[in-house]
C-alpha cells in the first residue's frame, strides 16, 4: 500500500494514454466476461447433468415417438432405479414470439428425476394432484407476470385436442425454480401432467418423447445403456440410451462448438491487449528512465524497482479487468431481461473471475517483465547523464 | 575533526566500445565529519565521477573508499542501495524531482524504504519542507515551482531520512545567481547548524566560496587543495 501513490502517479503520468489503454482493457475484459457468460449459457446442461441419469430416445431421431409401455420394462433392467417421461408439447402464448418448452410429464416421477429443481411441497403436492395443473419456471412466471392459481391459455404447434383445437388451457399451480444459476437455466419450461394431455389429445396417445433414467452406480451406465437398447432391438420403436452429458453436449454442439468460437474470439482479443499493453508500458519506462534512475539513487534496490515497475503492469490489468469484468456483471441483468428469457440465464460466476485473474496476471506479467527487467538492468550513473 | 570519508588510490576506467578511458587516476582524499568540500575543476575533470563514488552511485575500478569505517566499494549492488537510503542526501544540478508527485510526495520518497508509518513519514517531509521555508509548497507539483523551490525540494528530500554525508552536483547550476546564493545559504546552513558533511562539485568559484574547503581536480588527478579565506 505504501507505493500505491508512487505507482499511481506512474501509471497516470500521462493521463491520455493511460486511459486509453485502460478503455481497451475494460472493453476486453467485459467481452471476456459476456462471452464467457454466453459459453457457460450454452454449458449450462452438460455442466448440470447428472451422471447418474440417462436419457433414451428413438435410435433414429429424437422427435420420433416412444411408447410409453416402455417404461416397466426399462424399470425392469438390472441397474435402474427409477424412471419417468417426457413429451414434448411445441408451445406458444398470446403470440409467436412467446414459445418456451413444455413438457407433458408424470408429475411425481418426473420431479423425483431432477431433485436440483426446486419446487414448493404445496406446489408438487398440487401438480400430482391436479390434472389440468401445471407447474412454471420462475423466469417465465417473472417474463409473462404470471400468477400461482391463475389459468394458462397456451397453443400447441403439434398437439391438436380431441376437439381439433389447437388451445390448450391449464391451471398453473406452482413455480420451478433452482438455487444454482447453471440449472436455473434449464427450468425455463412449463410442466404439464401426462394424465391429462394424454386423454384430451387427438392423436399419438399411450405414445411419449423420451425417457429419463435413473441408475444406482455411474459407473455401470454404458453397461445399462446397452442392456435398455437391447430390450427394444428389433422392434418398431428401437432406442437409443445414453449418459445425460453425453446427450446434453451432443445437442449444444447442434447450434455450434460456441467453446472454440469463444476461445478464439477471445485468443483475439487479448493478443491485441498484450501489444497494446506492451508497447503503452515499453513506452511509459522509456520515459521514466532518468525517474527510476533517481528512484535508484535514492536507495531503492534492483529487485525493488523491478517490482514497482511489474506492480504499476499489476495495476493497470488488476483496474482495467476489474472494472471491464464489473461492466460484465452490471450488463447482466439488462441481457437477461432482453432474452425475454428465451436463452438460458446470463451470469458471471466464480470460474469466470478465477480465469479473468488468471488472465489478468498472466498479461500482466508479459506486459510488464520486458521493462522491468530493463529497469533492473539501469546504470544509474548512465541514466542520469543521458547515456 | 574524525575523517568520514577516506579515498585512497580511487582509479575509474571507463570502456566505451573499444576505446578505454582513464577517468581518475589513483585519487587520494580525506573528507572530515562536518566538513563542507567543494569539488571544482574543469569539464572532464573527474569531479563528478569522484562524487559518484563517494556517493556509492558508482564503484571504482581500483583503489578503496571508506566511508564511516565501512568499504562501500565492496558492497554489493542491494547492499549498496540500502547505504545510500541510510548515509548519502543526493542534489542534482536539474533537481530531479518526480513530476507526477507533490513536493512533499517527492520529500517522502527516500522514507518509503524505511520503517515508518504513513502519518510519521509525512510529518518529517513536512518538517524537511519547512527546513527548507517551503511548507506552503507542500500540495504542489514540480511543474508549478520556480527552479530554486524546486531545489530546495530536492534539499529536502536529500536530507529528510537525516543521512551523514550530502552529495550535491551542480546543485546552482541551473539557477540565477541570487537563487544559486539561497540555495548555497541553505546548504552552509545545514552543514554549520546540522552537521552534515557536505561534498559539492562546481565549477563556479563564486559557489565554492560558500564551501570550508575546496578541491581541485585536473584530468583525473588532484591538482590542489584550498581553504577560502
Amino acid at each position: 500500500m505504501r507505493y500505491l501513490p508512487l505507482l499511481w502517479a506512474g501509471l497516470f503520468r500521462k493521463k491520455t494514454r493511460t486511459t486509453l489503454t485502460l478503455l481497451s482493457i475494460v472493453v476486453a475484459f467485459a467481452l471476456f466476461g459476456l462471452l464467457q457468460a454466453v459459453e457457460v449459457a450454452f454449458e449450462s446442461g452438460a455442466d448440470a447433468a447428472d451422471a447418474k441419469r440417462l436419457l433414451t430416445t428413438a435410435r433414429y431421431s429424437i422427435i420420433e415417438p416412444l411408447p410409453m409401455a416402455y417404461q416397466r420394462r426399462i424399470e425392469q433392467v438390472p441397474g435402474v432405479v427409477g424412471v419417468a417421461f417426457a413429451d414434448w408439447f411445441g408451445a406458444k402464448y398470446q403470440n409467436e414470439s412467446n414459445a418456451f418448452p413444455v413438457f407433458a410429464v408424470d408429475p411425481a416421477r418426473y420431479l423425483d428425476m431432477y431433485p436440483e429443481f426446486t419446487v414448493a411441497r404445496e406446489h408438487r403436492e398440487a401438480f400430482v394432484k391436479t390434472r389440468t395443473g401445471a407447474l412454471a419456471g420462475q423466469r417465465l412466471v417473472d417474463r409473462f407476470g404470471w400468477k400461482v392459481g391463475q389459468k394458462l391459455p397456451i397453443s400447441s404447434e403439434i398437439h391438436p385436442k380431441t376437439d381439433g383445437s389447437m388451445s390448450w388451457e391449464f391451471d398453473l399451480v406452482g413455480i420451478i425454480d433452482a438455487d444454482d444459476p447453471a440449472v436455473r437455466g434449464n427450468t425455463d419450461m412449463v410442466l404439464i401432467n401426462v394424465a391429462y394431455f394424454d386423454e384430451a389429445r387427438q392423436s399419438g396417445r399411450g405414445k411419449t418423447g423420451w425417457y429419463i433414467v435413473r441408475i444406482a452406480e455411474s459407473g455401470q451406465a454404458r453397461a445399462i445403456s446397452a442392456g435398455i437398447d437391447a430390450l427394444f432391438m428389433n422392434s418398431p420403436d428401437e432406442t437409443k440410451t445414453q449418459p445425460e452429458k453425453e446427450f446434453a453436449l451432443g445437442f449444444a454442439k447442434q447450434i455450434g462448438d460456441i467453446g472454440a468460437l469463444v476461445t478464439r474470439i477471445l485468443i483475439a482479443v487479448f493478443f491485441t491487449i498484450l501489444i497494446l499493453t506492451g508497447n503503452t508500458m515499453a513506452q511509459s519506462i522509456r520515459e521514466r528512465i532518468p525517474e527510476l534512475a533517481i528512484l535508484k539513487t535514492l536507495g531503492f534496490s534492483d529487485l525493488k524497482i523491478t517490482a514497482l515497475v511489474l506492480a504499476e503492469a499489476v495495476l493497470l490489468l488488476v483496474l482495467g479487468g476489474g472494472i471491464g469484468m464489473g461492466a460484465a456483471v452490471a450488463a447482466m441483468p439488462g441481457l437477461n431481461g432482453a432474452t425475454g428469457g428465451r436463452f438460458p440465464p446470463l451470469f458471471v460466476g466464480p470460474d469466470t473471475w478465477l480465469l479473468a485473474a488468471a488472465i489478468a496476471g498472466l498479461v500482466a506479467l508479459c506486459v510488464g517483465l520486458p521493462p522491468a527487467l530493463r529497469a533492473r538492468r539501469l546504470k544509474i550513473v548512465d541514466a542520469l547523464s543521458g547515456h | 575533526m574524525t575523517s568520514l570519508v577516506e579515498i585512497r588510490g580511487v582509479t575509474k576506467i571507463y570502456h566505451r566500445g573499444r576505446e578505454r578511458i582513464e577517468v581518475l587516476h589513483g585519487i587520494d582524499l580525506d573528507i572530515p565529519r562536518g566538513d563542507f568540500v567543494a569539488l571544482m575543476g574543469p569539464s572532464g575533470s573527474g569531479k563528478t565521477t569522484l562524487l559518484n563514488l563517494i556517493g556509492g552511485l558508482d564503484r571504482p575500478t581500483g583503489g578503496s573508499i571508506v566511508v564511516e569505517d565501512r568499504r562501500i566499494d565492496q558492497l554489493s549492488g542491494g547492499e549498496l542501495a540500502a547505504w545510500r537510503a541510510s548515509h548519502v542526501g543526493f542534489v542534482f544540478q536539474f533537481y530531479n524531482l518526480l513530476p507526477a508527485l507533490s513536493a512533499q510526495r517527492n520529500v517522502e520518497l527516500p522514507l518509503l524504504l524505511t520503517d515508518l508509518g504513513a502519518s510519521e513519514r509525512r510529518r518529517r517531509a513536512r518538517i524537511a519542507l519547512s527546513l527548507v521555508g517551503l511548507e506552503d509548497r507542500a500540495r504542489h507539483k514540480p511543474r508549478e515551482l520556480s527552479g530554486g523551490q524546486e531545489q530546495r525540494v530536492a534539499i529536502a528530500r536529500a536530507i529528510v531520512s537525516d543521512p551523514t554525508l550530502l552529495v550535491c552536483d551542480e546543485p546552482t547550476g541551473d539557477l540565477d545567481r541570487a537563487t544559486a546564493h539561497e540555495v548555497l545559504r541553505l546548504l552552509q546552513m545545514l552543514n554549520r547548524d546540522h552537521g552534515k558533511t557536505v561534498v559539492m562539485v562546481t565549477h563556479d568559484p563564486k559557489a565554492a566560496e560558500y564551501a570550508r574547503r575546496r578541491v581541485h581536480l585536473d584530468k583525473g588527478t588532484m591538482s590542489a587543495e584550498a581553504v577560502p579565506a
